[in-house]
């Protein structure tokens, strides 16, 4: 065998035992496989923003035509579900039980005030606890509150009330479902979770078991050992992504508007990225406890709460946006919702792109000098 | 008997507070919690960047465009002027939304036609495209109101009064904070009891306590009240942060939240106990702590509702004790809801806790091979 | 090829130190040559230096100061041409655990370039010295430690490297496994003329090596033949019988001041006297029918002179007596027809014995002999399958937890709370026993005065040196002053006067009526017995004392077998009536 064929077969020797070891270890397992499915599911199922089915108690004090009517638009919406009280009193007392969200408040003097020009007033309590579903719901009240007096001022040749006509359009996603986005953004977290987390772990393990020790002092050159470390996770890390859009696609109705080529490539680009966070973790910490502790507190954590996922980074304090452009994930979040609802909007997904390579070139060539062939 | 939990619990806190990564786990996520999910978790909208496409062009259409720009809600970033502007402008992210004012806005408008007026808003993240039109319809409905005054239009027969009760301004941080106190007890009392067991297993000194006359219901109430006492003294500390810091108001009565703290306590420890018996290294119980953790706190309420999943996921947050104690924390700080009207919450975590303690105990005699 | 008259290893004032909280001289100016074509053994103390110069030698860690070649390669320079022609086994073997036999060794083929060509042949040659054949389809976590320790030679050897290092390849594994790696060393020097360099705790083993490397806190002590350390020694060793039980003699000898060391050997006691000019006669001053006799010196007599001039001698422990139990002079540890299965397998099987009150016995066996699993059902730490064991009269599995309170237990590895200090550690142990006030405080203050921990006071247990971890250990399972006292490998990779220091602590318990039940790897501890048990696959291959052991395996023209060899010779006669 001369040099070459010597790296070669050390470099498959390396993937098939690392192969061979991710298949028997129950916890390997558990985060490659068992961790992603039960997050989609939470996610595909479990989670959602869009508030459904809310339940709106009518105060109706004198039950006429008017009222009536008012009642009947909000049964048209699909948002809501009616409870009819008499008296306000009950119907604070079912809002502080959490038997209703909200309560549409219609005074005895309602028709009377309507009909003589007096200017009716409605009034309108939603339990401000949850201030986002709060004022998602109030958004569905006065969407059904505009379109009953819409009709209303047309029906007696009033003038329109809302001279301004909004037309409102929702791109990639016109039925705003928070699925939609949630799913997509899953590709990140579970690619973060096998690439840093579980390499982490992993070549802690080896430190910990003493095998580190015996490697090290056979022929193996150190780019051989990374490879070796980097190829099997690479492909279990694309499985991941695989699966996960596999079943966005079919199983969740989230449609994949740009190529799959692009998405393909953007998750080679991020494996890189995460799996070099989770190789210098573990080279750092050499103890599986640490390196997962420190994993998930650096490479986790931020994937969920700080890339985009979930909360919006635009919204979050100017420190913390800041914070926000150090982590990878953000990125390619950025790209994969872009590619997913979107398209392939090059504007979005190149500079990107090139953010995760700098970042992933960067941080694979500190690993490389990080590892070395000592044990210190 | 008391002599020996006394020991126990001694030497228990000593093991805890002595070693590093024991520290660690007590001090390190409640900052990061804090920090991230005080800060970061909001639903809150400003600076949204929007464009705008003013094909009208007249003083009034300037006008409305300065409502927007004005708002700290919206953040100007740039004009376009004809259709093909617009999709760049979203595509690329540059902004989040295009206003359209359509040519003749205000001719239409003082003729009592109707006018429209087109919003494109990115939906690639359908939560914030919702709210921020939200906000839209609002600054319209404004502007309008204004507009017919001035022109001494009549108003609409009716007006909508909108309150909120409990978070008058709908600030995200009443509703997350407080949350925070549920999500750092459930993490510190889960991890604080899910290594116990396991580390005394992995070190050998498991085996030397149950060769002593402790009892096993002794070791388990030695095991459980030093977590008990960590989470009342970090959930305090976030409690008086939140008061203080966050500002958020503490309407309600303390005795309630704290009779929901320690219910919530104790069914943490049931189940840390539970996961750490049947563990066999510290790693195990880490992992299995992990596994309980994300659907506990995506389950419970913490950032997205319980009415808006499924009735069969609904069915299963039954079981998980951070539901009950986040209904109740965010009771008793802005709705003051008394015991009372939270008893429907504190049983079914007294069950739980009572389940999990019996078989974290039984594990433990089954475990002793 | 490299010269072959150049040293394998060439070490020139290598010094290295460990930083942290507490920096640690682990090699200091060391210079030394391991000779081609021999086995060289690194013998010390713990904490001697010896793995610090194999990974030094490894190319695992680089020298703070000095020059480290092997094989003619600067190992600071270039490290890789010599890894190639070198093997290494580290403490734990490094294997793969969740590989099988055969995976391991296809992945160190892969990494050391063995042609693919050269493979077959090569494993079956391997297999076969090793004895692994029949088991290449098992998970290597699931072989036995001797099995473990074979296949890590067999994966450091797949490339016929010309050096190899041995770090503590011997520890926790049964003295027939140690026999067997002694064949396959001895067979590749000479087959092959592999240079060997192995470091022991063993010091029965640096009898077998042709050079020997004495280190002390990163010192050279010496290196030369294993026969050269011990002929100056000619003169003071003795072999002294008496008409006293064997702890008496040997507490008698302890206490008299020429005695260097005194070691008991069956009904003999071995005795090195302080220097050659003590006139036998006064060694055995004293003693009722003395008979005194001059034998040939060992490694180990030579081991103890040199180091045990460096380290004051154990005081003499006044341990108080413990309270007394049952007058019944009877067994005091039953076991009846004892099995216990783990699915299909069994690991006890119907193992009967009894042990009576006041003796030291002994649980001996190979890895996976079914000793450990015994002695765990004994402590109620396991439940039995099938059959009885009483303790004290009662099931401890069952008992109540005040039965518990009249035993003492202490674990094979380390377990009492490692970052707890020896103080609080001592005050858990106490309570955990229900001693407290004047009671626990006088306890206590006794213990850290016999056991001599009083300097550790406040030191975390995990940071104490091992032999006083181990006297920490042994002070908290006594703290209650119990009847029986379990001991489950307690001298385990404890280095040779430390061991002594512990059964000096031992036998004083036992002759104060402390029943004691032991299981050990060392050979010569079970000289310490009154009587043991020698166990195989589970059963229990022989009930006895070990005077009579030893006389029933002798050679002829011996009066008595070593213990060792009376184990082999047991063990090999099991497997002959097992194949037949």
């Amino acid at each position: 065998m001369n040099a070459a064929q010597r790296s070669r077969r050390r470099l498959t020797g390396m993937v098939r035992k690392e192969s061979l070891q991710i298949l028997r270890d129950p916890s390997s397992i558990a985060i490659a496989f068992v961790l992603p499915i039960v997050m989609l599911l939470l996610f595909g199922y479990g989670v959602s923003l869009d508030a459904r089915d809310v339940r709106i108690g009518f105060v109706i004090e004198s039950p006429d035509g008017d009222s009536a009517e008012l009642r009947a638009a909000f049964d048209e919406s699909e948002y809501f579900e009616a409870l009819v009280f008499h008296a306000i009193q009950p119907a604070e007392q079912a809002l502080r039980h959490h038997d209703i969200d909200g309560i549409v408040w219609l005074r005895s003097d309602f028709s009377h005030r309507l009909h003589a020009g007096l200017g009716a007033t409605v009034g309108v309590i939603v339990n401000g606890v949850d201030a986002n579903q709060a004022r998602i719901t109030e958004g569905y009240i006065l969407g059904a509150w505009q379109t009953w007096l819409n009709h209303y001022a047309e029906r007696r040749g009033l003038p329109e009330p809302f001279p301004i006509a909004l037309e409102q359009r929702v791109w990639f996603n016109p039925a705003v479902r928070s699925r939609d986005f949630l799913v997509p953004g899953l590709v990140a977290v579970i690619m973060t979770l096998i690439g840093a987390l579980l390499t982490a772990l992993v070549v802690a393990r080896e430190w910990e078991r003493g095998t580190m020790e015996a490697l090290l002092v056979t022929p193996i050159h150190i780019r051989e050992l990374l490879l070796g470390k980097l190829i099997p996770y690479f492909v279990l890390g694309m499985g991941g992504m695989l699966l996960t859009v596999a079943m966005a696609r079919w199983q969740f109705d989230v449609p994949l508007r740009g190529s799959f080529a692009v998405l393909l490539a953007a998750s080679a680009l991020f494996m890189l990225v995460a799996l070099a966070m989770g190789l210098l973790i573990s080279i750092v910490a050499r103890n599986q406890f640490v390196a997962g502790q420190v994993a998930i507190i650096v490479t986790f954590l931020p994937a969920f709460i700080l890339s985009g996922f979930i909360f919006d980074i635009h919204s979050m304090p100017w420190a913390i946006q800041q914070i926000t452009w150090l982590i990878p994930a953000r990125y390619f979040v950025s790209i994969l919702q872009t590619v997913f609802l979107a398209g392939n909007v090059w504007s979005v997904i190149l500079p990107n792109a090139a953010a995760l390579a700098l970042m992933g070139a960067l941080l694979l060539a500190l690993v490389r000098r990080k590892a070395g062939k000592r044990l210190e | 008997m008391l002599q020996h939990i006394f020991a126990l619990i001694v030497k228990e806190f000593l093991a805890l507070l002595k070693d590093k990564r024991s520290r660690f786990v007590i001090i390190g996520p409640p900052i990061v919690q804090l920090v991230v999910f005080g800060y970061a978790a909001t639903y809150d909208l400003n600076r949204v960047p929007f464009a705008i496409y003013d094909e009208d062009n007249t003083v009034l259409s300037q006008r409305l465009t300065e409502r927007f720009s004005g708002s700290t809600t919206f953040e100007l970033v740039g004009r376009i002027d004809h259709d093909a502007g617009i999709a760049p402008m979203i595509d690329g992210k540059r902004a989040l939304m295009v206003l359209h004012i359509g040519p003749r806005f205000s001719d239409r408008l003082a003729s009592g036609d109707s006018a429209p007026v087109q919003v494109i808003v990115d939906g690639r993240n359908s939560n914030t495209a919702l709210l921020a039109l939200n906000y839209v319809r609002d600054v319209l409905l404004a502007f309008t109101a204004d507009w017919a005054a001035e022109q001494q239009r009549p108003p609409p027969p009716a007006k909508l009064e909108m309150r909120a009760w409990f978070n008058g301004n709908l600030v995200s941080q009443w509703f997350i904070v407080p949350g925070i106190i549920g999500l750092l007890t459930l993490v510190v009392s889960l991890l604080v009891t899910a290594l116990s067991v396991a580390r005394e297993r992995e070190e050998g000194t498991f085996d030397q306590l149950l060769v002593t006359p402790l009892r096993p219901v002794e070791i388990l109430i030695g095991k459980s009240v030093p977590g008990l006492i960590i989470g009342l003294l970090e959930s305090t500390l976030i409690v008086l942060l939140t008061v203080y810091w966050f500002e958020v108001p503490l309407r309600g009565h303390i005795g309630a939240l704290y009779l929901g703290l320690f219910l919530f306590l104790l069914a943490n420890i049931g189940i840390g106990l539970m996961i750490s018996s049947m563990a066999v290294t510290q790693q195990q119980g880490l992992l299995g702590a992990f596994l309980f953790l994300v659907p506990a706190v995506i389950l419970s309420g913490f950032a997205t509702p319980i009415a808006n999943m499924p009735e069969l996921v609904q069915q299963l947050t039954l079981i998980n004790p951070m539901r009950y104690f986040l209904v109740i924390v965010r009771g008793v700080f802005l709705e003051d809801a008394g015991m009372d009207l939270l008893a429907d919450q504190y049983w079914p975590m007294a069950v739980i806790a009572l389940c999990s303690l019996a078989a974290a105990g039984w594990l433990f005699r089954r475990r002793m091979y | 090829m490299s010269d072959t008259s150049s040293p394998a290893i060439r070490v020139r004032g290598v010094t290295r130190r460990f930083g942290g909280a507490r920096p640690v001289q682990a090699l200091d100016a060391l210079t030394l040559d391991v000779q081609r074509g021999k086995v060289t053994g690194l013998i010390g103390p713990d904490g001697a230096g010896k793995t610090t110069l194999m990974r030094i030698a490894a190319g695992l860690l680089l020298p703070d100061s000095g020059e480290i070649r092997v094989l003619d390669t600067d190992m600071r320079e270039n490290p890789l041409a010599a890894q190639s022609r070198l093997g290494y086994m580290p403490q734990r073997f490094g294997l793969y655990e969740d590989l099988t036999v055969q995976e391991n060794l296809d992945l160190y083929a892969d990494l050391q370039g063995v042609e693919p060509a050269r493979r077959a042949g090569r494993y079956r040659e391997l297999m076969h010295m090793t004895g692994l054949a029949p088991f290449t389809a098992r998970l290597a976590g699931h072989l036995s430690g001797g099995m473990k320790q074979k296949l890590g030679l067999a994966c450091t050897l797949v490339s016929s490297p010309q050096l190899l290092l041995l770090d503590e390849p011997t520890v926790g594994v049964d003295p027939v496994s140690r026999r067997e790696l002694w064949a396959i060393v001895y067979r590749l020097v000479r087959e092959q003329h592999m240079s060997v360099l192995l470091s022991t705790a063993y010091l029965d083993e640096a009898e077998r090596c042709d050079d020997v490397i004495l280190l002390h806190e990163g010192r050279l002590l010496g290196q030369q033949a294993p026969g050269a350390f011990s002929a100056p020694m000619r003169g003071r060793v003795w072999q002294v019988s008496a008409d006293l039980g064997k702890r008496r003699l040997q507490q008698r000898l302890d206490l008299n001041p020429l005695v260097l060391d005194a070691l008991t050997e069956g009904r003999h006691a071995r005795v090195v006297s302080c220097d050659a000019r003590t006139p036998p006669e006064k060694l055995v001053e004293g003693l009722p029918g003395a008979r005194i006799q001059a034998v040939q010196p060992r490694f180990e007599d030579a081991f103890i002179a040199r180091l045990q001039q460096q380290r004051p001698t154990p005081p003499a422990a006044t341990f108080t007596a413990p309270r007394t139990g049952s007058k019944r002079d009877g067994a005091v540890i039953e076991v009846h027809e004892l099995s216990r299965r783990f699915g299909d397998f069994v690991a006890v099987n119907r193992v009967s014995f009894e042990v009576r009150r006041g003796e030291i016995f002994g649980l001996l066996g190979a890895n996976g002999a079914g000793k450990s699993t015994t002695f765990r059902m004994l402590c109620g730490l396991l439940p039995v399958s099938s059959g009885t064991v009483r303790v004290a009269g009662v099931d401890l599995r069952r008992a109540a937890a005040r039965a518990r309170g009249r035993i003492g237990y202490m674990a094979q590895r380390f377990s009492l709370y490692g970052n707890l200090s020896v103080r609080e550690n001592l005050n858990f142990f106490a309570s955990a026993y229900g001693l407290s006030g004047a009671i626990r405080r006088e306890r206590i203050a006794a213990a850290m005065d016999d056991f001599e921990l009083g300097p550790f006071e406040h030191s975390a247990a995990l940071t104490l040196p091992l032999g006083y971890k181990q006297r920490l250990a042994l002070a908290a399972a006594l703290m209650h002053r119990p009847d029986i006292l379990f001991l489950d490998e307690p001298t385990s990779g404890v280095d040779p006067l430390a061991r002594r220091e512990f059964w000096w602590h031992i036998n004083a318990l036992a002759e104060a009526g402390v029943t004691v039940l032991v299981t050990t790897h060392f050979m010569d501890e079970a000289n310490y017995c009154d009587r043991l048990v020698i166990m195989a696959d589970g059963e229990v291959l022989a009930e006895d004392s070990p005077e009579n052991l030893r006389a029933r395996f002798r050679q002829p023209g011996e009066e008595e077998a070593s213990m060792e060899d009376a184990f082999i010779a047991l063990i090999e006669q099991h497997q002959r009536e097992k194949a037949a």
